[in-house]
């Protein structure tokens, strides 16, 4: 049971957020939904390169092949994928920060200019 | 020349460095040529990789070069497909950048740079996600290419249109990138490679093992699939892209529709070739399955939807969203032919669309709005418009010979039977809404059509995006259409082109069975055929207004394009469960 624990909360957790997604109404809450989503594929990456006993795959003091280590991929994509989340949601805040200028609300229920 | 592959990528992006860092010291004219000529440059440099491309190259990434089969390099792949593409995408770009040479009001002082180089990167992003060979640089590819869209379509922020559109786009687009990542960790999960050939063989070995796919095989395919098939605007997942063409500034609409739409396509093609294929992957029937019915769905909608618009863009972008469906079609099916005729369609598919969009860019700098009823028959000066936006319809209804009609008729014949009537009813209904636009707006034939209510989008208060409106169209935007075009013509005349296309993209495909990509009397009467058929519904629409305004039936399809993000949210989980259940039967079945 444990070994599928972390895939079930990074499912339960990608789901949560769509749903907060998609009943949202407050755009920064949103956005921030995006990000719970995104905290899903942090959980999913680490739980796949998880290894029991392992230590952290730093060669400075330990010796190679000496005891086990977690897997540095899934660690190096992990990295990637958050700065890529940081780039995503500094963009949307920034689109929200004008949506409330140029609309005066942040509630998507307001936004229906575009339809049909 | 495998040394060159990464250049493909890393130009753009320098050249749009050096215009983020020089561009507030650069005069505008300055600042544009700078752009257009890195992207004729790297346009240049992905031509003569593609004239070079056989045998496929292999570039690993910094020399991390495999040790003993092991590798934990990044590795990028140029074969005819990958090149192609990196190829469309460069000159899309350069007509872009043409077209939008003094296209914006003055840019604010200092940033006389940023279009330019904001549209470098998107260049450099798209480039990337053709030739990459690991599904996490794809995945990091398809990030930039997303964020870069989301900027410039949200470009005029004192829209607020625009911002609204940038942000649906932005989040459903985002939350489609995220499900293809968890598809990739879970592949990573089964066979610890990243790299997409490497993938495939490791969910084959696993296969050997434990015996056909099971349920994380099916779980990472269709989380994989979701991503792709969002950025391709597939139904329920096409939702953002009308909202998204009908704000974003012309010169990205071009390539919005031209080539990043047509990339998720690309995408899905690459990934089930290389990682879902084999033994250990999903079998041919359930992807067929999936994707056939996604890809009738979606040209079925996107035609329905397309004719009904009233708001110019937003027009072209429903007939993008039936496009994409016969291509998921023409790809679903799954025979080297499809493969081919659909690599035709979309290099025909661009020129049309990027110049139809060209030309509705002119209309709303020359006119103040893109809206099909307020500006009947004002446009009745520009004749040379008038003319090419006709022709531009043409294309997309398959006249022979445009290369849209040679991909379409290869097409065609690889899917075979009762499908052949999609392609002909949903390239006659996209065509006919736009030869009717151009019966009214440039002819001002028949009367003024009635507002239908109000899920509607007009666009007769839409801002010029040039200063103020233009007294006189700039040759750059002319000639932008009309050079893309000739290409699209280009595509279906030049004696060997298609055969070319063909024999590429099967050397690249798993099969490596030769293709045939030539006219044939079959293909031509369907085109003239669907040709027909759009003059007509084009006639009829424009002669009995009442008879053509919306029925009732399509009251509750229009109300599904809601404007609210968290519909569209829903509606993509339900496209995810969709899809899984079309290929459940073969998880089931081991």
């Amino acid at each position: 049971m444990t070994h599928v624990l972390p895939y079930l909360v990074a499912a339960y957790v990608f789901l949560a957020g769509a749903y907060g997604l998609a009943a949202s109404r407050n755009l920064i809450h949103a956005v921030g939904c995006l990000a719970v989503c995104q905290s899903a594929t942090y959980v999913l990456l680490l739980a796949v390169g998880y290894r029991a006993g392992g230590t952290a795959p730093v060669f400075s003091d330990i010796k190679p092949g000496s005891r086990p280590v977690v897997d540095p991929v899934v660690q190096a994509l992990t990295l990637t994928d958050i700065v890529v989340g940081a780039t995503v949601t500094a963009l949307l805040l920034a689109l929200v920060l004008q949506i409330a200028k140029r609309h005066g609300t942040v509630d998507p229920d307001e936004l229906r200019e575009l339809r049909g | 020349m495998d040394r060159l592959l990464p250049l493909l990528v890393v130009a753009p992006l320098l050249g749009a460095a050096l215009l983020v860092a020089a561009g507030r010291h650069l005069p505008r004219p300055a600042a544009e040529t700078a752009g257009c000529v890195v992207s004729a440059a790297t346009a240049v440099l992905a031509l003569v990789l593609l004239l070079n491309s056989s045998p496929p190259m292999l570039e690993w990434v910094g020399g991390w070069t495999p040790k003993n089969g092991e590798s934990v390099g990044i590795v990028l792949v140029g074969d005819g497909p990958a090149l192609g593409m990196a190829a469309l995408v460069s000159l899309l770009t350069l007509a872009a950048l043409v077209y939008s040479w003094h296209y914006f009001d003055e840019p604010p002082r200092g940033h006389s740079g940023s279009f330019p180089a904001l549209l470098l990167v998107f260049q450099a992003a798209m480039c990337g996600f053709a030739i990459a060979g690991d599904l996490f640089n794809a995945f990091v590819f398809f990030e930039l290419m997303s964020v870069v869209a989301y900027a410039l379509t949200g470009y005029r922020i004192d829209d607020p249109k625009a911002v609204q559109g940038a942000l649906t786009f932005g989040v459903i687009n985002s939350l489609g990138a995220y499900a293809l990542l968890m598809g990739i960790g879970l592949l990573y999960a089964r066979t610890g490679e990243l790299a997409m050939t490497k993938i495939g063989r490791g969910l084959d070995t696993a296969a050997v093992h434990g015996g056909g796919p099971d349920a994380l095989v099916l779980a990472s395919f269709v989380l994989v699939l979701v991503g792709l098939l969002v950025k391709a605007a597939a139904v329920p997942f096409h939702f953002w892209l009308p909202d998204a063409h009908a704000v974003a500034p012309t010169p990205v609409c071009m390539l919005l529709s031209g080539v990043m739409t047509e990339l998720g396509a690309y995408g899905v093609w690459r990934v089930y070739g290389t990682v879902f294929a084999g033994p250990g992957g999903i079998p041919a029937a359930d992807l067929e399955r999936g994707m056939v019915t996604l890809g009738v769905l979606t040209a079925a909608v996107g035609a329905a939807m397309c004719w009904y618009q009233r708001h110019i863009k937003r027009l072209l972008a429903y007939s993008t969203v039936a496009h994409t469906g016969m291509f998921l079609v023409g790809l679903g099916v799954l025979t080297p032919e499809g493969d081919d005729g659909v690599a035709l369609y979309i290099l025909g598919h661009a020129g049309v669309k990027a110049a139809l969009f060209a030309c509705a860019g002119i209309l709303l700098d020359r006119l103040g709005g893109v809206d099909e009823h307020t500006l009947h028959g004002r446009a009745r000066e520009l004749r040379g418009v008038a003319v090419m936006f006709a022709l531009g319809g043409l294309g997309l209804a398959g006249l022979p010979p445009f290369g849209t009609a040679l991909g379409k008729a290869v097409t065609e014949e690889a899917v075979g039977g009762p499908l052949t009537v999609v392609y002909v009813a949903a390239s006659a209904v996209t065509a006919g809404a736009v030869l009717r636009v151009t019966a009214r707006v440039f002819l001002g034939l028949g009367p003024r059509p009635e507002d239908a209510g109000e899920f509607e989008t007009s666009g007769c208060d839409e801002e010029p995006e040039t200063r103020g409106l233009l007294s006189r169209v700039p040759d750059t935007m002319h000639a932008v259409p009309a050079v893309l075009l000739a290409a699209a013509v280009a595509v279906g005349v030049i004696p060997g082109f298609g055969e070319l296309v063909a024999r590429s993209v099967n050397e690249a495909g798993s099969g490596g069975a030769p293709g045939s990509a030539h006219w044939t009397a079959h293909g031509v009467l369907l085109g003239l055929l669907s040709t027909l058929l759009a003059v007509g519904l084009a006639a009829l629409a424009v002669t009995r207004t009442g008879r053509t305004s919306a029925p009732d039936w399509t009251a509750p399809l229009r109300r599904l394009q809601s404007g609210h993000v968290g519909d569209y949210v829903a509606w993509l989980l339900v496209g995810a469960t969709v899809l899984g259940a079309l290929a459940l039967p073969g998880a089931l079945g081991n």
